[in-house]
């Protein structure tokens, strides 16, 4: 489309002055409306058209996705957006236990999940040199050159595989959840 | 020829479909194939699973935006909604949704050609018939298979489609109308059980031939979602050759997995009301759902002395809406193992009590949830029929019941190793009391699959490869005659069942019914009263057998309705005398034809699935 109002504005005056009140913002007239012989063109009251909000880009839509996906599940969204201070730690946890259900689901179903170590925790590890510093974060007494020998405090998550579905782009992917009505 | 042997699991609860490559001359061995089925998982969101629920889902027209239920072979699609979200969602609009289809084909109390389902659903609802629901479920698999392999279309396949033993010549006819309907011409019909023993001979490969031998009897129990089917399966030897017989089956029980999750529920429910909790339809549902995966737990761990449960509320506030139960495994164990596999004598059988008054017209659920009641009655009353047999395969002299000496498990309830040994102690203790040895456990594996796979296998093995299970009809079918009577006001003519088929006659044969003095009004429809037993085995065609009503011996299948249409010599009005020739087909259906006794003229029979009066 780009293209073909690039050039129709260059080869054709008329359509350059349809497209012009378009560039400052104000609603497009119709064909009818433009006079090309009128000196002095009435003014047009600007309409105003709420523009649509952008729907979000496509890496944010797959964010929003997993959140979705989540919440149906294991009702991940109810369970965080709830004030947890006014409940016992018994209440808490039974449903903790929803949400561990559903979401466990949805992570064996669309991840495979590995640890980034296979030693235990707490087991005594080597990081050799030339060590891949997004795979292992280093604490305490950091000093000197590799190789260095440590504590392995926790053994990080990586994905393996990822099978998440496709959902699709005409559905708007902020709808989370949507509200139930029992009829 | 065609490229691929196709098995077709249609289940009450879930479908699944397997293929064999027949070009291949080995056997697949462990390499079993199983189609995954592209399906609606969430609004906008296909995809696949090797499962697909037999569920249908009737959307209201505003209920869902457009295109959010639609596949990438349809995406427009609205009107319906098949498989996981259909029964995900269903569970919420429950008049909209058609699930148990399958139970509802060989229900005989219904039309089952009339658009009946979802029972009792809001009139504006489209309702469908039993048949069509099961049409759209096939109609689904042959769509996923020929989106995945459009250059061999799933119609000119070589396609087995599974259904009950227990289904009877009418039912099976409806299961091959669905099929047809569904686009698939071509189809032959195979017994779950079989598919099942099947499926673990392929498992076995020729190590098979160590596990049975001759004279071994092969007990198959089948218990899945909705329903429980049990067979008998003969090992014998013809000139040197191993030879399997299918002997006997039982009938179709309405109980399986979903009543044990429901009894489970009932049960924690009860605990709950008791503590002034209460908590509502949707609750309940997903309490069943906790209670299905507390049972596993417990099944699985034999340490675990009880499990929590949280019933989440529906509300956006999880914390304060969750409510707290436990399963213990006191519970588990007398609910489910003692409440559905009690530890019976042979000789208790299941209680039917008389029902009295007004009763909800519903499916015939089985009133005695005891499973291990109902395999004594099925062996206790096929030993009687096999005693009076001439030439019955099985011995049974001197015992109460058939005894077998192998068990074949099969359906999702016997992932649970404890309800498995229940039932093997249950029969070993029977045997023991009666004189016999103890069963051998043929072990199976992936009990959902089980039946789809066999289905495939045995498309393969009627090529000459394998061992074929013989056996022929697992009924004798009668049509019922009225005794010429003087006519007394009031009182109905006296009925006889004339066999026409007799119990195991083989596929690809058929037999002429002995001249009688029958004649049909052309242009006027006449009825039959149709019979069967599965426990008759020595009437042979022509027999006439007095009182088919009384006793339990006969089942009334519905009835058979024909017109003859005026043509070629015949006016309307006018009486033509007929034989009757009953035939059973190489796909496994059964056909009746009246012939004309002089001239040549026939007429097929429908078996009529009307509404029996």
């Amino acid at each position: 489309m780009a293209f073909a109002c690039f050039s129709r504005t260059l080869s054709s005056s008329t359509f350059a002055s349809q497209v012009a009140p378009l560039l400052q913002g104000g609603a497009a007239p119709t064909p009818a409306s433009v006079a090309p012989s009128a000196p002095t063109p009435k003014p047009v009251a600007p309409v105003v058209v709420a523009p649509p909000a952008p729907a979000p880009a496509k890496a944010e839509a797959s964010a929003l996705t997993a959140l979705a996906l989540l919440q149906r599940e294991g009702r991940l969204i109810d369970f965080l957006q709830e004030d947890v201070a006014a409940f016992s730690d018994a209440e808490i946890g039974a449903a903790a236990r929803v949400v561990h259900a559903g979401s466990r689901k949805v992570l064996a179903q669309y991840v495979t999940l590995e640890p980034v170590l296979k030693e235990p925790d707490g087991a005594t590890v080597t990081v050799r040199a030339g060590f891949d510093a997004q795979r292992i974060r280093l604490t305490g007494n950091i000093a000197g050159q590799p190789p260095f020998r440590g504590t392995l405090k926790h053994h990080g998550w990586f994905a393996t595989e990822t099978r998440f579905p496709v959902v699709s782009e005409t559905l708007d992917p902020r709808v989370l959840a949507p509200a139930e009505i029992e009829l | 020829m065609a490229r691929y042997s196709i098995g077709i699991d249609l289940g009450t609860t879930n479908s699944a479909v397997s293929y064999f490559d027949l070009s291949g001359t080995e056997a697949r061995g462990r390499e079993q194939t199983m189609l995954p089925i592209p399906q609606v998982t969430a609004l906008g969101t296909v995809e696949e699973k090797l499962l697909l629920p037999s569920f249908l889902y009737l959307p209201n027209r505003d209920e869902f935006p457009p295109g959010s239920v639609g596949l990438p072979s349809d995406p427009k699609r609205s009107e319906f909604v098949v498989g996981e979200f259909a029964r995900k969602h269903g569970s919420k609009v429950p008049t909209r949704l058609v699930s148990s289809a399958k139970s509802w084909l060989c229900h005989p109390g219904v039309d089952r050609q009339s658009p009946i389902l979802p029972w009792q659903a809001p009139p504006d609802v489209q309702r469908v018939s039993p048949l069509a629901a099961s049409a759209h479920y096939l109609r689904h698999l042959r769509e996923a298979w020929d989106a995945r392999y459009p250059n061999e279309p799933f119609a000119e396949q070589e396609i087995v489609l599974t259904v009950p033993a227990s289904f009877d010549a009418s039912a099976r006819e409806l299961t091959l109308t669905a099929a047809q309907q569904a686009g698939l011409p071509n189809v032959t019909l195979l017994e779950e059980p079989q598919a099942a023993f099947y499926a673990w001979t392929e498992q076995m490969g020729e190590r098979f031939r160590k596990q049975v031998q001759p004279g071994d009897v092969v007990l198959v129990i089948d218990v899945g979602g909705g329903t429980s089917d049990f067979s008998l399966i003969a090992v014998t030897e013809n000139n040197g050759e191993v030879q399997l017989t299918r002997v006997a089956v039982g009938d179709h029980i309405l109980l399986g997995g979903d009543n044990m999750d429901l009894a489970l529920a009932h049960t924690v429910n009860q605990k709950l009301t008791a503590a002034g909790k209460k908590i509502d339809a949707w609750q309940f549902n997903a309490l069943t759902f906790a209670c299905r995966s507390a049972k596993e737990q417990m099944y699985a761990d034999a340490s675990l002395a009880q499990v929590s449960l949280a019933i989440p509320g529906r509300g956006s506030s999880l914390i304060g809406g969750t409510i707290s139960a436990t399963l213990t495994r006191d519970e588990l164990t007398r609910v489910l193992t003692d409440g559905f596999f009690p530890p019976t004598a042979v000789t208790e059988l299941p209680q039917v009590s008389r029902r009295t008054g007004l009763a909800q017209m519903a499916l015939p659920y089985a009133q005695d949830a005891g499973v291990t009641r109902h395999l004594a009655a099925f062996l206790t009353r096929q030993a009687h029929a096999l005693a009076a047999a001439h030439d019955a395969p099985v011995k049974v002299e001197g015992r109460a019941f058939v005894h077998p000496t192998a068990v074949l498990f099969n359906g999702g309830v016997f992932r649970a190793a404890p309800l498995k040994n229940r039932v093997l102690e249950v029969i070993n203790r029977w045997l023991a009391a009666d004189g016999g040895k103890p069963v051998k456990d043929l072990e199976g594996a992936e009990l959902d699959l089980a039946v789809a796979r066999g289905a495939a296998y045995y498309g393969w093995a009627r090529h000459g490869h394998g061992l074929r299970i013989r056996g022929g009809t697992a009924r004798a079918y009668y049509v019922g005659v009225e005794a010429a009577m003087l006519a007394v006001p009031g009182m109905e003519p006296p009925i006889k069942a004339l066999c026409v088929a007799p119990f195991g006659m083989e596929e690809g044969t058929q037999a002429d019914v002995p001249p009688q003095e029958f004649g049909l009004v052309v242009g006027e429809p006449t009825r039959f009263r149709f019979f069967s037993s599965s426990v008759r085995r020595d009437d042979v065609v022509g027999d006439m057998i007095d009182d088919p009503t009384s006793g339990d011996e006969f089942e009334e299948v519905a009835p058979i309705e024909t017109t003859l249409p005026a043509k070629g010599g015949h006016e309307a009005g006018s009486l033509v005398p007929v034989n009757l020739q009953a035939a059973v087909t190489e796909i496994g259906t059964l056909e009746l034809r009246c012939l004309e006794r002089t001239g040549a003229d026939q007429w097929k029979l429908e078996l009529n699935v009307r509404m029996k009066e």
